[in-house]
């Protein structure tokens, strides 16, 4: 088996799409035969079993594995629709004091050795919670939104990536990924909205993708299906796409035929309505 | 019945799906809280293995539990599948 990569998604802003990416770009590892655990770094509120439709099959979690209170098989919870995909998920009754660096090292270690992608799901700010989950990473994907906030936090997040990560304070680097989340082509050409090439100018960092304002995003996260195994929808594509370039793999040709609409519609997949 | 009524019906589907998903998560979270004690739920979880396994081979992930708070009384759910064979 191919090296283990730590991949943390992050943003120093809340709500503007980590859990969200995390769920989708994980999903989509998996599916393409990477087998891929998603862990949510949120302790105390966690989101990330929601966003992927497992929540009430949490029995242990990523705290009790630290503490030595289960093991990490026990703690791990296998998507019932992609059989590569794992979510290991955060404890909701603890604080994030409970995450130490020796705990957290110990548990990466042990998920690098059973998995190809190994994905962090980073709570907002830049305190314990979100300072572990980007140390231990290699690759970082910035989730930004094109909003004023959202960049400067981002601009933010990238700063403490160069400076306290692992990787950094061995004196090498994380390799970064710019995420354009909620964007509005047609906004951004009238001029009401921050242009992709100005978010990828101002953060200098290289693009991975651009997931458009979809309502496709929030049918997803209530029914609990990470947006890449959902039905074709355009920000599902967009997804597909940053992951084949996350992959360095030629992007995924979208096949669409005169019916594509119908496609989106459950009665047409003959699943029930 | 239109096709704009299919898409109709589907998004509100998918919103009563979300709302019963959180009444369940909410109702959990918040008996975690009141009560203010330590989850015992993973420790249950645990001591039921040990107990089914003396007698049956059993893996973690065949013994559910689920507590749920209904106004006031609780409902401990368990779902233990034996594996045939």
């Amino acid at each position: 088996m191919t090296e283990a990569k730590v991949i943390v998604v992050t943003s120093g802003k809340g709500g503007v799409g980590k859990t969200t990416s995390t769920a989708a770009i994980g999903a989509e590892l998996a599916r393409r035969g990477n087998k891929t655990v998603v862990i949510d770094f949120d302790i105390g509120l966690r989101n990330l079993d929601l966003i992927m439709g497992c929540e009430r099959r949490v029995i242990y979690d990523f705290i009790n594995v630290i503490n030595n209170e289960a093991t990490l098989s026990q703690a791990l919870i296998k998507d019932k629709r992609e059989p590569n995909l794992y979510v290991l998920p955060a404890s909701q009754t603890r604080n994030k004091d409970a995450l130490q660096q020796e705990g957290v090292s110990k548990v990466i270690e042990q998920l690098k050795k059973e998995f190809k992608f190994i994905i962090c799901d980073s709570p907002a700010g830049i305190e314990r919670g979100a300072l572990m989950a980007l140390y231990f990473a290699e690759e970082a994907v910035i989730v930004t939104n094109p909003e004023v906030s959202s960049v400067r936090d981002s601009d933010r997040i990238i700063g403490v990536l160069n400076s306290d990560s692992k990787l950094a304070k061995e004196g090498s680097e994380v390799k970064k990924h710019l995420l354009i989340t909620r964007f509005s082509p047609s906004r951004a050409k009238r001029g009401e909205m921050l242009s992709v090439e100005d978010v990828r100018e101002i953060l200098a960092v290289d693009l991975l993708g651009v997931i458009p304002e979809s309502p496709a995003v929030l049918s997803a996260s209530n029914q609990g299906i990470p947006i890449t195994l959902d039905v074709d929808n355009d920000a599902k594509f967009a997804y597909r796409a940053a992951v084949s370039k996350l992959l360095g793999e030629p992007e995924p040709v979208q096949t669409s035929n005169k019916w594509g609409f119908l496609k989106n519609i459950r009665i047409f997949k003959g699943e029930p309505v | 019945m239109s096709i704009l009524d299919l898409i109709r019906f589907r998004q509100k589907n998918s919103a009563s799906a979300a709302k019963e998903r959180l009444q369940i998560v909410v109702s959990h979270q918040r008996a975690g809280i009141t009560s203010n004690k330590p989850d015992f739920l993973p420790q249950l979880h645990k001591e039921l293995l040990a107990v089914v396994s003396k007698y049956t081979d059993i893996a973690t992930e065949n013994i559910q539990v689920q507590l749920q708070n209904e106004g006031d009384f609780s409902i401990l759910e368990l779902n233990i599948t034996i594996p045939s064979s």
